[in-house]
């Protein structure tokens, strides 16, 4: 994550995988995000939930630094990944984001062949020392996207032909291609039919093994179904986490329930 | 009556109307508009539309004809009288609308009436010092047959004036009236009113499109007549031009198109640079400050550019590569060269190329970028492997219409290549093109049937194939670039 090669602290099941203390985000005069303080597990998945407009998306895009492109936004507080401040001076976010991988809301392809679209991220990393490595990593990050048998007989086909379900899924494998620490979700099956998001969501349950995963949500049974840890954002606040089982069957707060039962959003 | 009383009393009409039609539809409602099925002031429109278009376009192609017509009668007369070349036709022609013109003061002033004016006789009455009286001089004596003429010239003016006066003003007061009593709360005014609106609009865009028609038709007869008096072979296969009996199109085809290789292969890669800074790097504030300063290049006039090219680009060049220059090597003998030319049309074409770009490049989605750099790339990475082969076809467009300008360049090579048709590959020598050949062949004093003059018509064809094929091509690519996100 350094520019510098740093000595990484061993990561032990179930450690912190990233620390937010007293996030605060604001675009121009907004204050988007206030005073976030939360920390997500290493090998879960976690789950934003929260009206529209609540800021979940805006701090899910502070965890890779993606809010950078932006340029009226502002990020104050700290964001540990694996105790390190990645708004450090520094770090690299070219750096940062090879470990910490997004998928959008939108499949956004590139308008290259399938084959190029998941082999983009490994070629540009060096990942792959040679062709045939390169083409394992392709075969093994489609496998794991769950669209290899759909594209394999047209691997050279541009990636911007296929259907909005399998354009996302070859999003997420093109992600999962760099072997990332973290895979940040921003409300990945928003364009996908019932079908395709079962098969994204048993998707992302497999990558738990390896990766923690973020994902942002609007349909609350798809939190209940695939994450561990639950956070629920209202108005720029983090009002209320814990275990999925929890917020969902007994919430703490009102407003939480509130949500829950379909009363506020 | 002159043109701008009869506007007058047309516009005095179409207000009249308009206030009519408004209080007529208002009292045929009850004064409720909820009754009216438009808003009064349609009402109003159409009628002051009905009176004004009819009266307005036939006073426009009146205006327009009545001279044609009243010159090719008045020909007759002195052709009648003896066969005489164009020229001596035209000298002719001149002196009697000379002529008429006194005619017609005479009688504006008061000095005489129309019956005089058509009783005089040239063998009795002395024209030319009444014709001086009103500040009209007359090169010779009044012949009979030239006062004859004039004679005719001035009654059919006058007839015609007349004619037209009452006919634009009848048009205007029927065209009104009829609206008028049209007028009712169930007229459905709104729907004629955007009906014209729409005539007027496809009129418009037919205009800028029969004026085209109108000059590619008068270049192919021209170009046609060209070739009757020249071989075409000779034409598109000669190597050689000298602008008078030797017109093979070759040299100045080569010249043009080196010139435009050298203009791309400058403007591309600094225009492209530009626009990729302006477009992916620049913050705000540098854009909002740049974009326009780079556009000001745009607005320069290619004659300044010229200028430019022969007074400072040219004699640098020469200091650079010329005999006893910097680099010790002597390449180049003048001033004006291909390179001059080039390099300077290159930099006129920047923003061109830079500014087409600068929207293409914004064009491709934000997404395409957000995915790159969500996947650990770089910004120069995400520009080279998505950014550009997304804006790849647009951009090749852009680069093409470029090209079609550098083709139709002239200023600049007027001042800066030269004039002299070679074909050489030695960018450090002078040559020509065929824009200002087309200028040269046709202000000197050749004569407008010759083949020394024609041939411009065929170069301006040649000319106008070819871009056309490009900006065809370009808008073919960019128009399939528009299709992949929008």
């Amino acid at each position: 994550m350094y520019d510098e090669p740093a000595l990484e602290s061993k990561v032990t099941n179930k450690d912190i995988k990233i620390a937010a203390r007293n996030v605060q985000v604001f675009y121009g005069d907004t204050h988007a995000i206030k005073d976030v303080n939360v920390e997500i597990q290493d090998k879960t998945v976690t789950a934003f939930i929260g009206p529209s407009g609540c800021g979940k998306s805006t701090f899910l895009r502070c965890l890779n630094r993606m809010n950078d492109t932006i340029d009226i936004c502002r990020v104050e507080g700290d964001i540990l990944l694996d105790s390190e401040d990645i708004y450090d001076k520094r770090v690299d976010p070219v750096q940062l984001r090879a470990k910490v991988g997004m998928v959008f809301q939108k499949p956004n392809p590139f308008p290259k062949s399938i084959y190029d679209n998941v082999a983009y991220g490994p070629r540009i990393h060096g990942l792959a020392k040679n062709k045939a490595d390169l083409d394992e990593i392709v075969e093994k990050s489609l496998r794991r996207g769950a669209i290899w048998d759909e594209v394999k007989d047209r691997l050279h086909a541009p990636g911007t032909g296929l259907s909005g379900g399998q354009q996302q899924r070859l999003c997420i494998a093109r992600a999962v291609a760099t072997e990332p620490e973290v895979l940040l979700m921003d409300e990945p099956c928003s364009a996908l039919d019932p079908i395709a998001t079962g098969q994204v969501e048993e998707l992302i349950d497999e990558l738990r093994d390896s990766y923690s995963v973020v994902i942002v949500t609007h349909s609350m049974q798809q939190a209940a179904r695939v994450s561990q840890k639950t956070a629920f954002f209202h108005l720029g606040n983090l009002v209320e986490y814990g275990e999925t089982s929890q917020i969902f069957t007994n919430p703490v707060d009102s407003r939480t329930e509130s949500y829950i039962t379909g009363r506020i959003g | 009556m002159p043109n701008l009383w009869i506007l007058i009393i047309i516009g005095v009409v179409a207000v009249m109307g308009f206030v009519g039609a408004r209080q007529r539809a208002l009292s045929s409602g009850q004064g409720d508009i909820r009754n009216l099925h438009s808003l009064p002031s349609f009402y109003g429109t159409n009628a002051m539309l009905a009176g004004l278009i009819p009266s307005l376009v036939v006073l426009a192609l009146w205006t327009a004809f009545q001279p044609l017509v009243i010159q090719s009668s008045v020909t007759h007369i002195i052709e009648a009288d003896q066969e005489l070349s164009d020229g001596q036709l035209s000298l002719a022609m001149t002196d009697v609308r000379r002529i008429a013109t006194g005619l017609e003061l005479a009688i504006e002033s008061g000095r005489l009436d129309l019956d005089e004016v058509m009783d005089m006789r040239a063998d009795v009455t002395d024209v030319r010092p009444l014709l001086g009286e009103m500040g009209v001089a007359v090169g010779s004596d009044v012949t009979p047959r030239d006062l004859d003429a004039a004679q005719r010239f001035v009654a059919m003016a006058q007839t015609g004036n007349l004619l037209k006066t009452v006919l634009v003003i009848a048009l205007s007061v029927l065209g009104t009236a009829f609206a008028f009593v049209r007028t009712s709360a169930v007229f459905r005014a709104r729907i004629a009113v955007e009906r014209v609106t729409m005539a007027l609009l496809i009129a418009a865009a037919s205009i800028a499109i029969l004026t085209t028609v109108g000059i590619v038709l008068s270049m192919i007869v021209n170009t046609v007549e060209f070739f009757r008096l020249y071989p075409a072979t000779d034409f598109f296969f000669g190597t050689r031009w000298n602008g008078t009996s030797q017109l093979g199109v070759l040299p100045l085809l080569w010249g043009t198109l080196y010139i435009s290789v050298i203009a791309l292969i400058v403007a591309v890669p600094i225009g492209l640079f530009a626009a990729i800074y302006l477009s992916e790097y620049a913050s705000p504030a540098v854009r909002s400050f740049a974009k326009p300063a780079l556009e000001v290049l745009a607005g320069i006039p290619t004659i300044v550019y010229g200028l430019f090219a022969l007074l400072t680009v040219g004699p640098f060049l020469l200091r650079v590569f010329g005999s006893g220059g910097t680099f010790g090597v002597d390449w180049m003998s003048g001033a004006t060269a291909v390179i001059t030319a080039g390099v300077v049309m290159g930099i006129m074409l920047i923003p061109f190329v830079s500014s087409l770009s600068d929207d293409i490049i914004n064009a491709v989605p934000q997404a395409m970028r957000d995915g790159s750099l969500g996947l650990g790339a770089t910004p120069s990475e995400t520009i080279k492997q998505v950014v550009m082969p997304a804006a790849l076809p647009g951009i090749v467009g852009a680069i093409l219409l470029a090209a079609s300008r550098a083709i139709g360049e002239t200023m600049i090579v007027v001042l800066g290549a030269g004039a002299a048709a070679r074909l050489s590959m030695n960018p450090f020598e002078a040559m020509t093109t065929v824009t200002t050949r087309i200028v040269s062949q046709l202000t000197g004093d050749a004569d407008f049937t010759s083949a020394q003059a024609l041939v411009a018509f065929a170069l301006g064809m040649t000319l106008f194939v070819i871009t056309l094929a490009l900006n065809v091509f370009a808008l073919y690519i960019v128009r399939k670039y528009r299709e992949q996100y929008d």
